[in-house]
């Protein structure tokens, strides 16, 4: 392992941030085709129907009407899924949720186009709405997609130990539900894609703002029926994601593919947010059921959990969001006996898939919550009841997996965290204060349950009393990559030119994180250049292997690893051909550095590193490589859920400060500690980034975003509704990195970006619970939920100024 | 963003409606989604919609279009000008990603007519540079990491650019708050801070 470096760990200005200040960043809407024409949606306002006929006639002769695409002009699968094939890229048969789109209309004037595609008639036959995940596996239930034969896209049991001997063990049960809510990953740049048809051999290109293009030139090479090498998808500038430009994005690419091979120009599809609200998918809703099982001296004994997610219209992401549950959902702790259920079901919501956390953000919301009431119950500190349950070195996870070969860093975190804030004093003294107030609190809570707001003389308090302070905090471990959800390897490619200066790309995803910084880092580092000698290609499905989807925060681990691979390959090639030239032997070591090579033994034997690539060109030695990382492999068994489920963990701890207003129920984040261990810091300005925009996301999620849907049409359709956070409404963020060393990963770089995000709401609810002394169940911990502890959701009204 | 500049905004997007134009694109065609199978509404001349002359300054040069009456400032600006690097986010004057200014005043471009904008001066992000030289402000914002992936940048960006040059010295605080109608998903938002902070210190140098 290599002790000191040049590059790695230190701040590196994006690659990218010329492009991005002067607005020359190409994103997909920046991008016009002479000729090009725009394809505008077609929907029925219904959630559930069965499509009887759709009626064109009113205006397929409109001369604005170049053509109409259907379920009809898809040559292939008009269903696609990335994991499960049950979402049509045109619905023929039947509408599952009011995302859905009939047909398209093709033509020059968008706008016109808008226009007209409210005069398309149509017959159907409505169904009942099912909106209540919980009542998706009734007997009666309406099924959302009869030939599935039930409601339930997928339910994972986890069976460790005996949960029944557990429970006997155990001094105290401590039984709750915790609900979170559906969430709109709000990335800045709605949806684009535009389709250009290469006429020469009926292939097509698709360049748009799609996070995984190996992925949309699946989906498309399948409706059109072309093989895979027909479809050439490029990836314009992204303009965020979190996981939101997978599906959505695939299933548009196919739309705007199958309209430019029939039309034969260029066809554009550009959401405006009302739209990519509407159709998109969103974070999962959870309900999630614990009984928890402890001695008194607050060792955990068994853990009964059943989880319901509410997967909306379509499966997408949710056999693997859930299986992160389910593999998750102890938290980082030892439990013996282990009973875990999740079940995924389909309802007429808006569809629920990928987004930042993955399935982790539910369940440590409530696991992190339980363990402070376990802590509570007990007169123990929160940190203390971790400290006695949290995994170590050699733990058994609640897969059965062994922890091992990596750095077990939760204990660390932890201990970071608890001092950095000065946490189990603060702690205390809040819950001393708290005892006060928590009367009042009680009874207005139960005084609004009866909707009496009444109350006693003696119950009055002064305001000054009604602001709160609080300290909490949450613990996770998070697999690292894919693990047991599917095939894990990236790709490289690296080539050298004759001046030294090299082109670099991967096949994972720039999707504004600063992938293309922290990979040019890598590269740099391994042969000794700086990031300035790299040139970053924008990656295209025809130029660099498939390297899976840019997800599950591996890039940095998997597509990093390549990079270090494929500079290693081209080092080791550098290195044997200047061994032959300046005659040395073969176990000579030779030095990369500072644009320079140089022989350790012999300091006369030095070269520019553009002078050795120039003499090696000369010579024939070829100095592009690819690389490639395969994962190590896991194992995991379905049926009982046990198995090696990742092949690394990353750790988190964060700490919240609140100030609670209990008066308007505002909760004020003052600070935010956020302690991670992403293995090795690649590039310490990307990591700051990722942390000040995870615990951003984090407490928009714990706090105030929320969409709402009544009958499955979605309420909050802007951002004069979705409330995500702006610069004013979070406090200091104290970004702090623990190191641990890692047999996998660049120099044992893994994870950062959802470690960062998973842990803020749980942090923030405990510290809420720490401020005013009562526990709140239900995300987002908004104005009503503190002040009357339920949810204000008027019943098909809009919030906010309406459009 | 200071509370007035959203008051206008309000009236001019009743104004863009009360005409019936297409401009709204995503906001009408949701409104019409439970009429669909009517044929009431009948936007006045779709597609026929009379074109005016339009001269206003941009970026420091004199540029004469035909626009639509209601075609927004953002629209032009990209579709006409190719001036892409001002974005359309929400269209609906809650994201800030469309700022530019207006005779040196941020303005949301896409709650503004373009017509309004005749005889007016306005810059948008293609005009801070000098030839490929970028100003400090965008310098700053390069240093201190001031954005992810970049879409919102140009707006925070302009958004910055006016905050400066009403109050070249703002405080944490000042910034936070002037930067505060700016939306960043990313939420990069300490470091846009940082970045706007430092572009002021270089200022004062």
């Amino acid at each position: 392992m290599k002790k000191t470096f040049n590059l790695v760990g230190k701040p590196v200005i994006r690659q990218d941030g010329y492009s991005k200040v002067t607005g020359k960043a190409r994103f997909a809407d920046d991008i016009n085709y002479p000729d090009q024409l725009f394809g505008v949606m077609v929907r029925l306002p219904i959630a559930h129907a069965r499509i009887k006929k759709i009626d064109f006639s009113e205006i397929e002769n409109h001369p604005s009407v170049i053509t109409i695409c259907t379920a009809g002009d898809i040559s292939g699968s008009n269903i696609s899924g990335i994991i499960k094939q049950d979402q049509p890229v045109f619905c023929d048969q039947k509408i599952v949720t009011p995302g859905d789109v009939v047909a398209m209309l093709v033509g020059e004037d968008e706008e016109l186009l808008r226009q007209l595609a409210g005069k398309v008639k149509y017959e159907i036959e409505p169904l009942p709405a099912l909106t209540d995940p919980r009542k998706a596996l009734d007997s009666d239930a309406v099924l959302i997609h009869p030939e599935s034969k039930s409601n339930l896209i997928v339910h994972y049991p986890l069976r460790k130990g005996d949960i029944e001997r557990g429970f006997s063990q155990s001094d105290h049960i401590v039984e709750q539900t915790y609900t979170t809510q559906l969430i709109e990953h709000g990335y800045i740049e709605p949806e684009t894609v535009i389709a250009i048809p290469l006429a020469a051999d009926r292939s097509v290109k698709i360049i748009g703002s799609i996070q995984n293009p190996f992925t949309a030139r699946r989906i498309v090479a399948q409706a059109l029926d072309l093989p895979l090498t027909r479809v050439r998808v490029e990836q314009a500038e992204l303009g965020g994601s979190f996981g939101g430009k997978d599906d959505t994005m695939d299933i548009l690419s196919a739309r705007a593919a199958v309209a430019a091979l029939k039309t034969g120009r260029p066809v554009k599809i550009r959401y405006r947010r009302e739209e990519s609200v509407l159709e998109s998918y969103k974070r999962h809703p959870y309900i999630l059921h614990y009984k928890v099982g402890f001695s008194r001296e607050g060792k955990i004994k068994a853990m009964k959990i059943d989880i319901l997610a509410d997967g909306g219209a379509y499966a997408s992401m949710s056999p693997f969001v859930t299986w992160r549950s389910v593999a998750q959902a102890t938290g980082p702790y030892e439990v013996e006996n282990v009973c875990t259920d999740v079940r995924a079901v389909y309802t007429n919501n808006p569809y629920t898939g990928a987004m930042r956390g993955f399935g982790s953000p539910q369940p440590i919301f409530a696991q992190e919550s339980i363990m402070d009431e376990i802590a509570n119950q007990l007169g123990k500190t929160p940190d203390e009841i971790r400290w006695i349950n949290c995994l170590h070195s050699g733990s058994i996870t609640a897969t059965g997996q062994k922890l091992e070969k990596h750095d077990v860093n939760l204990i660390k975190v932890l201990d970071t965290a608890v001092q950095k804030t000065n946490f189990s004093r603060q702690w205390q003294a809040c819950k001393d204060k708290n005892k006060s107030i928590l009367p009042f609190i009680q009874k207005t809570h139960a005084s609004q349950a009866d909707k009496s707001l009444l109350l006693e003389s003696e119950d009055l308090v002064a305001p000054d009393l009604l602001l709160r302070k609080g300290i909490g905090l949450a613990l996770s471990y998070r697999g690292c990559s894919l693990g047991a959800e599917g095939i894990d390897a990236a790709a490289a490619y690296l080539s050298v030119q004759p001046d030294g200066s090299l082109y670099l790309v991967s096949g994972l995803a720039e999707n504004g994180q600063g992938m293309r910084t922290t990979f040019s880092i890598i590269a740099a580092e391994t042969l000794g250049l700086s990031v300035e000698d790299i040139h970053y290609l924008e990656l295209d499905t025809g130029i660099v292997p498939d390297s899976g989807p840019t997800v599950a925060s591996r890039s940095t681990l998997m597509g990093g690893g390549a990079v270090k691979i494929a500079a290693e390959i081209v080092r080791d090639r550098l290195q044997k051909f200047l061994c032959d030239f300046w005659k040395l032997n073969k176990q000579d070591v030779l030095c990369f550095e500072k644009n320079k090579v140089f022989s350790e033994s012999d300091p006369q034997k030095t070269l520019r590193f553009s002078e050795v690539c120039q003499l090696a060109y000369r010579k024939g030695v070829c100095l592009a490589a690819i690389g490639w990382y395969p994962g190590p492999k896991v194992d995991w068994d379905e049926s009982v859920g046990q198995g090696a489920a990742y092949f690394t963990y990353v750790y988190g701890c964060q700490v919240a400060e609140v100030t609670v207003n209990l008066g308007t129920g505002e909760v004020y984040v003052d600070r935010v500690v956020a302690v991670h261990d992403p293995g090795k810091v690649i590039n310490l300005l990307g990591a700051q980034g990722q942390v000040y925009g995870g615990v951003t996301q984090g407490a928009g999620y714990g706090l105030w975003e929320e969409i709402s849907s009544a009958d499955g049409f979605i309420r909050e359709l802007n951002f004069d509704q979705i409330f995500i956070p702006t610069s004013k409404d979070v406090g200091e963020i104290v970004p702090v990195f623990v190191e641990g060393d890692d047999q996998h990963g660049p120099w044992g770089a893994k994870s950062l970006g959802e470690p960062t995000l998973e842990l803020t709401a749980a942090a923030i609810a405990n510290a809420v619970r720490n401020a005013v002394g009562v526990r709140f169940f239900n995300l987002p911990l908004n104005l009503e939920e503190i002040v009357l502890k339920r949810k204000l959701k008027p019943g098909g009204l809009k919030r906010g100024s309406a459009v | 963003m200071d509370q007035d500049k959203k008051h206008s905004k309000i009236s001019r997007r009743k104004f863009i409606k009360g005409i019936g134009g297409g401009v709204v694109g995503g906001a009408v065609l949701l409104h019409n989604l439970p009429v669909l199978s009517e044929s009431a509404i009948e936007p006045a001349g779709a597609g026929l919609e009379q074109k005016y002359p339009l001269i206003f300054k941009v970026n420091a040069k004199t540029v004469r279009v035909l626009v639509e009456s209601s075609a927004t400032l953002a629209d032009v600006l990209r579709d006409q000008l190719q001036l892409t690097g001002t974005k359309i986010v929400c269209n609906h004057g809650e994201c800030g990603g469309c700022t530019v200014l207006l005779n040196g005043k941020a303005v949301y471009s896409c709650m503004m007519l373009a017509l309004d904008a005749a005889g007016s001066e306005v810059t948008t992000i293609e005009g801070l540079l000098n030839g490929e030289e970028i100003n400090p402000l965008q310098q700053a914002f390069i240093e201190k990491d001031g954005m992810q992936c970049g879409f919102c940048t140009p707006g925070q960006i302009m958004a910055a650019q006016a905050l400066l040059s009403k109050n070249p010295h703002p405080s944490r605080a000042e910034v936070m708050t002037g930067m505060s109608g700016n939306l960043c998903r990313c939420a990069a938002y300490p470091k846009i801070v940082d970045s706007v902070l430092a572009a002021a210190e270089t200022h004062l140098k």
